[in-house]
């Protein structure tokens, strides 16, 4: 039990790294709480999962269909929510309190035009097979997702150090100010970010949907909630703490369920992090609000 | 033709001593959730009283008075219902009410029918205390207290099982209360638990449960749980390879089983009040004449509403409206407790149940349950 454990640890951590990995770029970058993430996470899963079964397109299309619309939510969340609170330099809380607003209309909508019922994929869209080392039972998806989360981290890590783009994001995250003087392109970065962090989002919906079976409007809040634990664990904005924080959540949740009970499975875990919080509270990787991204 | 119309008409003939055939109308209000996340089951609901309100009217109506439904839509909201209720009372003068959809909104709306001495009658309320509200209070929708116990039989006796795990949703109403019938179930069946694990609304992973519970060594899961979990569940375990027997409540009693699990939804046990596969007479008449009518299939819901307007019909060919509508209203609530009547749900009466003081209040539904097992994405009849 204890090795089959582990690997629904690793797995479920996996499924939490992807969702905060799009969180907390956002954050890093930009340094405001997306809170309609989990909503275009949900937008990317239901375009994937209309691309299969209206447009009969094959899952790798699909999911880059599902990448192009979580993009078009994302330049048009930094085009009518964050470009214009930045251009009037509103505290940190409206932008905040607006992505509600848009998670609330973008779920609606959803549920106005596809229902509020669950969903899924077609059952023969992924080869169901298992794969069993010794006593584990590990579906080929959820390598998949592990693998992912992790590569996803090295792009995004490699890309904020080694890039010309990633040196102009760190400017950025450290003062809009400074960076516009040395002439690097704002506005466009911030575009940049919103972006790629909602792909990211996107991609992590219908991976996540895939893996639990399950598509329906609210789908993004409960990951959300989960999301906001694990990047302010991991240090807000840090990759690599989105990472650890994800894993962290996972093995937290899993061996609760295991060794102490279900019922307590949530108490256990936000407990540990309420107590990580309270030993380290910038979080595992957090710089004491000096650096981000 | 309005009331005032019909008692005049009453009145005359009445007067007149003479024997003048009054066609009149019978109001009855049905208040459904039509829209919103309840609408899944309101709209199957209306559905079938429509279909049995045409199949009445079609054949004469009531001694030759036609039933006329006024639908409004409570949106599966307290507040809505009580709206809707008071509407359908004060306003349309309905002789009895439908509804309401769901079981919190029965506990909201249900004692302002009582106040106004109108029946109330439920046909998919299922939670415990919806009928200890009052005497006007009726439903024919059977609770999950009477089917588990039956369910979880049937199983036994048919998979030798021993022991079981049990896994449920302890945040949701339904869930709960499902699992605690399952427990009193289990008790009297002498059945020993391995152990108990939960879940909550939203859970992408119940593998670690999953795992927890192969482990133990049980012969069967309970599961009490809603499709939208189940389903998955369902899933998860058979890729852990447990191939364990489900044994589950209402809510996977519902062909979505089909879709949210395809491919591993065989082996799971379920009680329900109707099945699509039940061969006998009324049910498949009821079945082709819900197609013709609705262009598609019914479901439990439907078949619900649609003997519900059947029992309420059969109970006014007994009783002589006077035209006082106080009157009547408590006319034809003295009437339906000993009515009787078998339609697509199988041979139904009412049974009276005691309010928290142990008086006696409204009436439940007395009805066998039809076991079913799921294979090759499909339920069969199994008792």
């Amino acid at each position: 039990m204890l090795a089959q454990q582990f690997a629904n640890a690793v797995s479920l951590g996996g499924v939490y790294a992807l969702f905060a990995l799009g969180f907390t770029l956002v954050f890093g970058v930009l340094n405001v709480v997306n809170l309609a993430h989990g909503s275009i996470f949900m937008l990317g899963a239901y375009a994937a999962l209309k691309a299969v079964t209206l447009l009969g397109l094959p899952l790798w299309a699909a999911l880059l269909f599902a990448m192009a619309v979580s993009a078009a939510a994302g330049w048009i969340l930094d085009r009518l929510i964050f470009s214009p609170l930045r251009a009037r330099r509103a505290p940190h809380l409206a932008p905040m309190i607006a992505t509600i607003g848009l998670a609330i209309s973008i779920n609606s909508v959803i549920e106005g035009s596809f229902g509020a019922a669950n969903l899924r994929f077609p059952a023969d869209l992924l080869p169901a097979d298992t794969l069993s080392i010794g006593a584990i039972q590990i579906t080929w998806l959820e390598i998949r997702i592990i693998v992912l989360a992790l590569f996803l981290m090295a792009v995004l890590l490699w890309t904020l150090k080694k890039t010309r783009i990633g040196c102009a994001l760190r400017a950025l995250a450290e003062s809009a100010k400074a960076a516009a003087l040395l002439g690097v392109n704002v506005e466009g970065l911030f575009r940049l970010s919103a972006v790629m962090a909602s792909m990211l989002g996107g991609v992590a919906g219908v991976l996540i949907a895939l893996y639990s079976n399950a598509v329906f409007p609210n789908m993004g809040q409960p990951m959300l909630h989960k999301g906001i634990a694990v990047v302010i664990l991991g240090g807000m904005g840090d990759i690599r703490g989105a990472l650890l924080g994800g894993f962290f959540l996972g093995f937290a949740e899993v061996f609760s369920v295991a060794y102490i009970g279900s019922t307590m499975r949530d108490a256990i875990a936000f407990g540990l992090l309420f107590a990580i919080l309270l030993a380290r509270p910038q979080g595992l990787f957090g710089q004491a609000a000096q650096r981000r991204a | 033709m309005n009331w005032q119309t019909l008692v005049v008409r009453v009145i005359f003939a009445v007067g007149l001593g003479a024997e003048v055939v009054c066609a009149g109308e019978i109001k009855i209000g049905v208040a459904e959730a039509l829209t919103g996340n309840a609408a899944q089951y309101g709209v199957p609901i209306r559905k079938g009283f429509e279909l049995a309100k045409g199949e009445i009217n079609g054949a004469g109506g009531v001694h030759g008075n036609k039933i006329e439904l006024i639908i409004e839509d409570e949106q599966g909201k307290k507040e809505e219902a009580i709206n809707v209720f008071k509407k359908l009372i004060f306003q349309d003068k309905a002789l009895m009410l439908f509804g309401p959809t769901l079981s919190n909104s029965a506990q909201a709306s249900d004692p302002v029918a009582q106040a106004a001495k109108i029946v109330a009658f439920g046909t998919s309320n299922t939670a415990d205390g919806i009928t200890s509200i009052g005497n006007y209070v009726f439903r024919n929708s059977v609770t999950e207290a009477d089917i588990l116990p039956v369910t979880l039989k049937v199983a036994a006796q048919k998979t030798g099982l021993k022991k079981v795990a049990v896994l449920y949703g302890n945040d949701d109403i339904f869930t709960k209360s499902g699992y605690d019938n399952f427990t009193k179930a289990l008790q009297a069946l002498k059945i020993p638990v391995t152990t108990t694990e939960t879940f909550a609304k939203g859970d992408v992973d119940f593998k670690p449960q999953l795992t927890k519970i192969k482990a133990s060594n049980a012969d069967a899961i309970v599961l009490s749980a809603l499709v939208a979990e189940g389903g998955p569940i369902m899933v998860q375990a058979r890729q852990l390879g447990i191939a364990l027997p489900f044994i589950g409540g209402n809510g996977m009693n519902s062909p979505r089983v089909f879709e949210l699990a395809k491919d591993n939804s065989d082996n799971l046990w379920v009680g329900s009040p109707w099945s699509m596969e039940n061969p006998a007479g009324e049910n498949k008449r009821f079945i082709s004449a819900f197609h013709k009518a609705h262009n598609g299939p019914p479901d439990q819901f439907s078949a619900q509403a649609y003997d519900a307007m059947y029992i309420v019909a059969t109970a006014l060919k007994k009783i002589k409206l006077s035209g006082k509508l106080e009157a009547d209203r408590a006319t034809l609530r003295d009437a339906l407790p000993a009515t009787q009547f078998s339609g697509a749900t199988g041979p139904f009466k009412f049974r009276q149940v005691n309010d928290k003081d142990g008086k006696p209040a409204g009436y439940d539904a007395v009805q066998t349950a039809i076991v079913m097992l799921t294979k090759g994405n499909q339920y069969t009849i199994h008792k």
